[in-house]
């Protein structure tokens, strides 16, 4: 099947994602909708903070690292819980997936682009969630002192690594009952938990900092973190103070096709295991 | 068949599948156990990271442990008969002749049996990872406010279920609303008191408001920054358990009402 083949799957696929996710109510609600989840999980935080430490400016390069880092996780989130949902609402919802399956079209192009719709609303979020830490909680981004172009590369090899670890979890999902989301919010969790998303990986255990060096979007954040704060002291929060950028550029990328082929694997057996086993059509009613 | 009888065999029935599907695939159970600690583990490490008191480590592993009785009545018994009137269930539920706070009560039940195993997994797993102390606590307490809590939040649940049987899409994305923002005025991470008086007092509403807010109290004694006196918290928990029950029933006669007389209840796909 032919590149153009595959772009008109992503096309219509992500098309019709956006239509699933967006045509229940007016552009606006929607919009209202889309950034209130991310607002208030990045509230929480700042809540939790200020709880503690009483102001943003008592440490601000914590706080502006716990905050940009959460509010590029969004992708993580909304890419890796798009992919799922993307198997489990035709499987169980409007029972498509096997049309889908015996369509001359290719699977991966289908999720991916029924999951861009999810990256888009995403980057919404993102930008909104970013523009009101900057003008309500003094975040310092300053626009005319952003890298541009290392953002622009770590977004793209990040963003590749994100939909890859999301089709290894849409594979998974073809195995697993549609309330299994705990699995999906799990996989989540462990990225949030051991990149150092909102605290430097130094406050891990030396084993949990080991799995951290692994995982590609402990480097993606940083990169983005460096990129959007280059007259902050980051690195030093973060405990990547005497790496390069360069070098976290490598290993990004060393880790995102680490990643690209796990993800591979994950899926080919994921698929192999659903139809040998007849979950490709199942309907958990329960 | 007495009408009681009737009905409790319509509860049994409507929990049985769900405590069966349970035991069904057993991994789901490590899955719902283990997973869900990872993010909890992130909010403690978050909470080290600014030096917070010892006490916070607890406050997360309560919370943290909380959310799956919200998820549960959110996606298991509100959004619930979304679904059956997606898979055709529904029907079938409104042509037998059982009470649907029956059914509503029997899908509570059977939920309330994982996410209770969730949750206290959870809780013992967290201190015991965390080296959470607690001093010696009245037991009565807590199963008390623990089981006014849920009487109050499952029929929270039932009561928004009934919106379903009228709304589907757009009731649904609803609920996927309902997560973040009600962890965040509800205290899920920390003390609610710390939101002011008037958010607090309004977010009381929501029954996991209080139920978190008492537990965090009696477990931790004064170190847990309580919003209102334990006894307090019980009464209103037990007033709104009283409202959300019979608003329940109002609710679902008027929707299904509706829901008739539009031609909605067996609508799919909307």
């Amino acid at each position: 099947m032919n590149l153009k083949a595959h772009w008109r799957t992503m096309r219509q696929a992500s098309w019709l994602g956006w239509q699933l996710e967006a045509n229940w109510t007016s552009p606006w609600l929607f919009l209202a909708y889309s950034i209130m989840k991310p607002i208030a999980g990045t509230l929480i935080l700042v809540v939790m903070y200020l709880v503690v430490l009483q102001g943003v400016g008592n440490n601000i390069a914590l706080f502006s690292f716990m905050y940009v880092g959460n509010a590029f996780y969004v992708f993580v989130a909304q890419v890796m819980l798009g992919a799922t949902s993307v198997i489990l609402e035709d499987r169980e919802h409007y029972h498509t997936l096997k049309q889908i399956y015996i369509a001359p079209i290719s699977l991966y192009a289908y999720i991916i682009g029924r999951t861009l719709s999810k990256a888009v609303i995403a980057a919404i979020a993102c930008v909104i969630t970013m523009a009101f830490g900057m003008v309500a909680l003094g975040v310092p981004v300053q626009l005319l002192q952003v890298d541009y172009l290392l953002l622009a590369v770590a977004m793209v090899i990040g963003l590749a690594c994100i939909f890859m670890i999301g089709i290894a979890l849409a594979g998974v999902t073809f195995l697993v009952a549609k309330h299994s989301t705990g699995i999906n919010e799990g996989i989540a969790g462990m990225l949030y938990l051991f990149s150092g998303v909102v605290y430097p990986l130094s406050v891990l255990p030396s084993w949990g900092q080991a799995v951290g060096h692994l995982l590609p979007t402990t480097y993606w954040l940083e990169l983005v973190r460096r990129a959007l704060l280059p007259n902050l002291d980051i690195s030093a929060v973060s405990g990547l103070g005497g790496v390069s950028t360069l070098e976290i550029m490598a290993a990004l990328t060393v880790t995102t096709i680490a990643f690209f082929a796990l993800s591979a694997a994950v899926f080919r057996y994921a698929d192999r295991r659903a139809r040998s086993k007849g979950k490709v059509d199942m309907i958990t009613s329960y | 068949m007495s009408w009681l009888s009737l009905n409790l065999r319509a509860v049994y029935g409507r929990a049985y599948p769900r405590v069966i599907g349970v035991m069904r695939e057993i991994s789901w159970i490590l899955f719902d156990i283990f997973l869900p600690l990872l993010g909890i583990a992130a909010f403690i490490f978050y909470y080290r990271a600014m030096g917070a008191p010892e006490v916070f480590t607890g406050f997360v592993i309560i919370g943290g442990a909380m959310t799956a009785f919200w998820m549960n009545v959110l996606w298991s018994m509100a959004a619930q008969f979304y679904w059956e009137k997606e898979t055709g269930n529904m029907s079938l539920f409104l042509i037998a002749p059982m009470s649907r706070m029956a059914v509503l009560a029997g899908m509570a039940l059977g939920g309330m049996f994982l996410t209770t195993i969730r949750a206290l997994s959870t809780i013992v797993l967290g201190f015991i990872i965390f080296g959470v102390s607690v001093q010696a606590f009245p037991v009565l307490d807590l199963l008390l406010i623990f089981g006014l809590t849920m009487v109050a939040l499952y029929g929270m649940g039932m009561m928004l279920s009934s919106v379903y049987l009228m709304y589907g899409r757009g009731a649904y994305n609803v609920s996927a609303l309902a997560q973040e923002p009600i962890y965040l005025v509800s205290g899920f991470y920390f003390p609610v008191r710390q939101l002011g008086l008037l958010l607090a007092g309004l977010a009381s509403i929501i029954p996991i408001t209080l139920g978190l807010d008492g537990i965090r109290q009696v477990l931790f004694g004064d170190q847990g920054m309580g919003f209102l006196p334990v006894g307090t918290e019980m009464l209103i928990l037990a007033g709104l358990g009283i409202v959300f029950l019979v608003g329940a029933k109002l609710s679902l006669d008027y929707m299904e009402y509706l829901g008739r007389r539009e031609g909605r209840l067996t609508l799919r796909w909307q």
